[in-house]
């Protein structure tokens, strides 16, 4: 698969609700980011609004099941779009990609829209790409946020 | 009458009115929780915040002492100073160049020739909040000229800040580590009545309960994963009723009050045998006396509530400051801080905690600005009229040192003492 076809794939199991093939996307040692700060250099020492390695993504995604998540039934609606799709740097192992990404979410009456820069560090493996490592710099990310429910 | 002593009447919540009434009585008159000295270190530090919906600004003046003051020139009314935090000479307003010192005194006016009063200046400084001061570097104002001083107004609540900073090495603390902001639908309050409430864990958040019971198990000192503080901490919230019934909860004059704490996860709370609290232990030792180290740690507090508009885990390093925007509408900011002189692991504890349980996007923190919005929601309902505040009412007992405690954990004392401290405000005159 083509990485802009990879990044598309990826796309559209989230907007279908594929939340477990999505996360078959990922590596084992994969870490998946979303800043606090605006250039945040560091998630150890610095609050994230998520900050997640493998287990705790699994956990968001479990959580989207439960009966008695309350934020999370029923889930949010998403729309991603994926554009400006750049490759920053690739070797034989793994490629470093730049995008845009637009998400339209709608949930119990509200409509919210987000915009953010997005890094992938992509892997190539036996079973084509996984993703390494994903940081989402939403453009609001030091904003007054009502609570998250949504993968972004 | 709105308030009755089990019960609360709905419009509370919900009647813009009564919210305009409780800015002027309630957030117009208490004092408010603003931040900590760390924010402002240095001559010309400041940061933004409200009091209630007000715009201030708060600054370390030249002289050393922190002023609070109005962030709105006194010529046109534009907000001199960003949102934001930083160092300043000078606050100079956008709009004609009105400069002001970190003082708040008017320094220098453009087109001053079209003023006749050579002194006019000296009337036309910001307004200084009236009143500010500091308890163990915790920065509090009041909009009220008057009122009780800040060490009565706390009360027994002075011994959770005592805690938060007798646990910290050389006694200092900084915040650090950056600062959530969420918003919800739903009234001020809210947030308030929930954070020393031991009976929702179990319900509001199970999923989180669930799916972390269903992770794999955290490691032992020395074979640690980065999930394992997040996962810890969420099984925690399914302690059993009975460690939630026994942990004791304590209400104070002026609506404050704190819920004993109901971790037994060692690896939170820092117990023994684990090789980062044994250093730590050893530094707060060396700093404080054997005696008083012991002492420092054998205190076990969850939520502190600092009525109206405060929350923090003196154990657990964070605080909270919640700003009400509208009746339907509010703001939490939320602070980590680090102890200066613990070993640096303690402070990324800390991190991990705020985020798995103050993040925006937490599995824990999500349910609860869920379920606040759907409070609002019921309370839109004109009938029935009454919320319920009865469990553990008519059994609250008076404790020697001025506290109430409840009794058993999960009473609801503390929400009857916050709407006491709420009645006071809002009926009293003037």
């Amino acid at each position: 698969m083509r990485i802009d076809e990879f990044l598309y794939h990826e796309a559209r199991l989230l907007d279908t609700q594929q939340y477990e093939a999505w996360l078959e996307l990922f590596t084992e040692d994969a870490t998946y980011w979303v800043p606090l700060e605006q250039g945040q250099k560091d998630a150890l020492e610095t609050s994230s609004i998520v900050h997640d390695d493998r287990t705790l993504l699994e956990l968001r995604v479990k959580q989207f099941r439960h009966p008695r998540a309350h934020a999370r039934q029923p889930l949010a609606r998403t729309v991603h779009q994926v554009s400006n799709i750049q490759v920053i740097s690739r070797n034989d192992v793994e490629a470093q990609v730049a995008s845009t990404l637009v998400l339209v979410e709608f949930r119990n009456g509200k409509q919210r829209l987000w915009g953010a820069l997005v890094e992938h560090r992509l892997r190539r493996t036996g079973e084509g790409w996984k993703i390494a490592h994903k940081r989402i710099d939403l453009v609001n990310s030091e904003g007054e946020l009502e609570g998250i429910a949504i993968l972004f | 009458m709105l308030v009755r002593p089990d019960r609360v009447h709905r419009s509370v919540y919900a009647d813009p009115g009564i919210f305009e009434l409780e800015m002027e009585r309630v957030f117009g008159r208490a004092w408010l929780v603003l931040g900590h000295d760390s924010q402002v270190k240095g001559a010309g530090d400041y940061f933004t915040t409200r009091m209630g919906r007000e715009p201030v600004i708060v600054a370390r003046h030249d002289d050393g002492s922190v002023r609070v003051l109005v962030n709105r020139c006194m010529h046109r009314g534009s907000t001199v100073c960003a949102e934001g935090r930083g160092n300043v000479e000078r606050f100079v307003c956008p709009y004609h160049g009105w400069s002001y010192d970190r003082g708040g005194a008017l320094r220098a006016v453009p087109f001053s020739s079209g003023y006749s009063e050579k002194d006019f200046q000296k009337n036309l400084g910001l307004r200084a909040v009236p009143r500010v001061k500091s308890y163990r570097g915790f920065i509090f104002a009041s909009l009220a000229p008057d009122g009780p001083d800040l060490e009565n107004f706390l009360g027994p609540a002075k011994s959770s800040f005592d805690d938060f900073v007798d646990r910290a090495p050389g006694g200092e603390l900084e915040v650090a580590g950056g600062v959530f902001k969420h918003a919800y639908q739903g009234n001020w309050k809210l947030m308030l009545e929930n954070h020393l409430d031991g009976a929702h864990p179990a319900y509001v958040h199970a999923s989180s309960v669930a799916v972390a019971r269903g992770a794999p198990e955290p490691g032992a000192p020395g074979a640690e994963h980065y999930y394992d503080i997040a996962v810890r901490q969420m099984r925690q919230n399914g302690a059993p009723d009975a460690v939630w019934e026994a942990i004791g909860i304590w209400a104070t004059p002026y609506g404050h009050g704190w819920l004993g704490d109901y971790h037994d996860d060692k690896r939170l709370i820092g117990g023994a045998g684990h090789p980062v609290f044994e250093e730590y232990r050893r530094r707060l030792a060396a700093r404080a006396g054997e005696g008083e180290a012991e002492r420092a740690l054998r205190v076990t507090r969850w939520n502190t509530i600092v009525y109206p508009n405060c929350s923090f885990m003196s154990q657990f390093r964070q605080l909270r400051i919640i700003h009400p925007l509208a009746v339907d509408r509010s703001v939490v900011t939320t602070y980590s801080f680090r102890m200066k002189d613990a070993p640096a692991q303690m402070f990324r504890d800390t991190v991990a905690f705020a985020n798995v349980v103050n993040g925006t996007a937490s599995w824990v923190l999500t349910d609860d600005l869920e379920v606040y919005e759907r409070i609002q929601r019921g309370f839109a309902a004109g009938s029935p009229e009454w919320a319920y505040l009865g469990r553990g009412h008519g059994r609250d007992a008076d404790e020697p040192d001025g506290t109430r405690r409840g009794a058993t954990g999960t009473s609801e004392i503390f929400i009857r003492a916050q709407f006491r401290a709420w009645l006071d405000y809002m009926s009293a005159e003037g």
